[in-house]
């Protein structure tokens, strides 16, 4: 079994944690490598536009990140992407706390490819 | 180095009440603080002051008062709350009769109001986060309310409080004010109102930073979760803080509990908006300092924002919700059949169709519009939910799903339902100056 094969089924919750908190219908998620040496690796994997291109019914607005280069964090704020938000959802989880676990789910391996 | 110690003893309007009787009685604070108000929870508060003026407030107040006021005079320790919700008069008089059945005689209790701005937002002001004013909502408005800050606390402390109540304080500000108040810090001193700030944005969740909603097994081990302690932040006066908890009790307090509850509902971490500062998380240094003690510095801060953010709560109808769950061999296909079958005759039958929704529990749910499914699931729970205006839409919904018992797929069973009152929330800006918090001491 070569490394890429082994690597195959690793995902984010291997190598960072993270919280999902909501304000209206706009989440933010952040994310932190466990270990400094895998934060290249978490922003590699991590951008916006695969974030968004994961979940396009979920995520339906501008995902912005911000970079805590010294915290080896990462902060995603994501519009429109609540299903309306607390005020509105019919989700069982109207607050999205949940979301943070739609991201630690996302392989790190072919990372930025189209799901 | 003279330190403030100051714990969080609830974080949430249901948060736990016996580790705060722990903290108080153990923690030797200066201040303790129960933040029990989120947006929502204050139009829920509107609507239970509607059906009863003397009620409006959290109602868990009295237990609350009655476990901890005596251990908090004991020490020395002033309580600061937002506890009053949307009404902080009721809350106040409550809290002197509690303490003088308890003989608590001579407490002074301080009652924070003025942020009930329903008299003074006009129905056209535009909404905060998206077009269209307050009038474009076809709702009932239940309240309106004006985030407090530090400031409208201050003069409490003043007055020599022992118990200080409020109900829209901003949930920083409950913390920032003591401290602040404590060091004499000046109100102008940017950076000092944003370590400040910081102290209380890191305790104000209460578990959140000691090992609580922190927990996944295999990756994130924490110890004795059901007995997690709350918070004590130990500042100092230049505003750098140890964050800890008390020996003995669960949870942990780590760099990791400490990030994931830093940038909690924050958006920008460089600018971060309260009614005290625009604070600066984004250079925050995070530094592990023995067992269960982290020490956080170098938080920033800069001119407070001209507006305050007010939550107008509108009553919202009605949400019922209703579930039957189907198990074994093919569990998913009798449950697609039964949520095809109620929303089928919630369309022809009653002529419902919208703000309806039917999920299958343990297949495809919370992640059910981010397109995540577990295929394998042979233990599945039909759960339906209706909001509306109306309650009937929500029994007659109730309905359709307990006739699935006799009338639905094969095997159904352990129907439950329920309907509760709902809310909807929008935030609209206030000019500061037009805001008047009011102070009034009442003695036990």
């Amino acid at each position: 079994m070569n490394a890429s094969r082994r690597n195959a089924r690793r995902i984010v919750r291997d190598i960072a944690h993270a919280r999902a908190g909501d304000k209206g219908n706009t989440s933010n998620i952040n994310v932190w490598a466990y270990d400094a040496a895998d934060f290249e690796l978490l922003k590699h994997t991590l951008t916006p536009e695969r974030i968004k291109r994961a979940f396009p019914h979920l995520i339906r607005g501008k995902v912005k990140r911000y970079v805590l280069e010294h915290l080896h964090g990462l902060n995603f704020v994501m519009q429109d992407a609540l299903e309306g938000g607390v005020n509105t959802s019919l989700n069982l989880d109207s607050h999205g706390k949940s979301w943070s676990y739609l991201i630690l789910g996302l392989e790190l391996d072919g990372a930025n490819e189209e799901s | 180095m003279d330190t403030f110690r100051i714990g969080t003893g609830a974080g949430f309007s249901s948060d736990r009440l016996d580790p705060a009787v722990d903290l108080v009685e153990r923690g030797n604070l200066d201040c303790l603080v129960l933040e029990c108000l989120g947006e929502r929870t204050v139009a829920f508060a509107h609507r239970d002051r509607m059906a009863d003026p003397a009620r409006g407030y959290n109602s868990h107040l009295e237990r609350r008062m009655r476990a901890l006021l005596p251990a908090c005079r004991k020490v020395g320790t002033v309580m600061t709350t937002n506890m009053g919700a949307a009404n902080p008069r009721a809350a106040a008089e409550r809290t002197v009769a509690v303490a003088r059945e308890l003989g608590l005689k001579g407490l002074k209790v301080a009652c924070i109001e003025g942020d009930d701005v329903s008299a003074l937002v006009p129905k056209d002001q535009p909404l905060m986060d998206e077009p269209g004013t307050l009038s474009d909502i076809k709702m009932p408005v239940v309240g309106m309310n004006a985030y407090l800050g530090a400031d409208a606390i201050i003069p409490a402390l003043d007055a020599g409080a022992d118990v200080i109540i409020g109900g829209r304080l901003a949930d920083p500000s409950m913390f920032l004010a003591p401290i602040a108040h404590d060091f004499g810090w000046d109100a102008a001193d940017m950076p000092r109102m944003g370590a400040g700030t910081l102290v209380g944005h890191l305790l104000e969740c209460g578990m959140q930073v000691t090992g609580g909603y922190f927990a996944d097994p295999g990756v994130k081990e924490v110890a004795n979760l059901a007995e997690c302690g709350y918070p004590i932040a130990e500042v100092q006066s230049d505003g750098s803080v140890i964050i800890t908890k008390l020996g003995g009790t669960g949870g942990c307090v780590n760099t990791q509990t400490v990030k994931e509850q830093l940038l909690y509902e924050v958006h920008d971490p460089a600018r971060y908006l309260t009614p005290d500062v625009t604070a600066d998380f984004s250079r925050v240094d995070i530094q592990a300092a023995g067992e269960d003690r982290v020490r956080v510095s170098n938080a920033g801060g800069s001119k407070r924002p001209d507006t305050l953010k007010v939550t107008v709560g509108f009553d919202g109808g009605f949400q019922g919700e209703a579930g039957v769950s189907y198990a074994g061999p093919a569990a998913q296909e009798r449950g697609r059949l039964a949520a095809e079958i109620v929303t089928q005759r919630m369309a022809r039958v009653h002529g419902i169709e919208a703000d309806l929704r039917i999920d299958l529990i343990g297949v495809s749910s919370l992640f059910a519009t981010a397109g995540v499914c577990a295929a394998d699931a042979q233990d599945v729970r039909l759960h339906a939910t209706l909001r509306s205006p109306t309650k009937e839409h929500a029994e007659l919904m109730l309905w359709e799903v307990e006739s699935l018992l006799c009338c639905g797929p094969a095997g159904g069973g352990g129907y439950r339902g329920a309907i509760m009152p709902c809310v909807m929330t929008k935030s609209v800006l206030i000019a500061r100056e037009r805001v008047k918090p009011t102070l009034d001491i009442l003695v036990a």
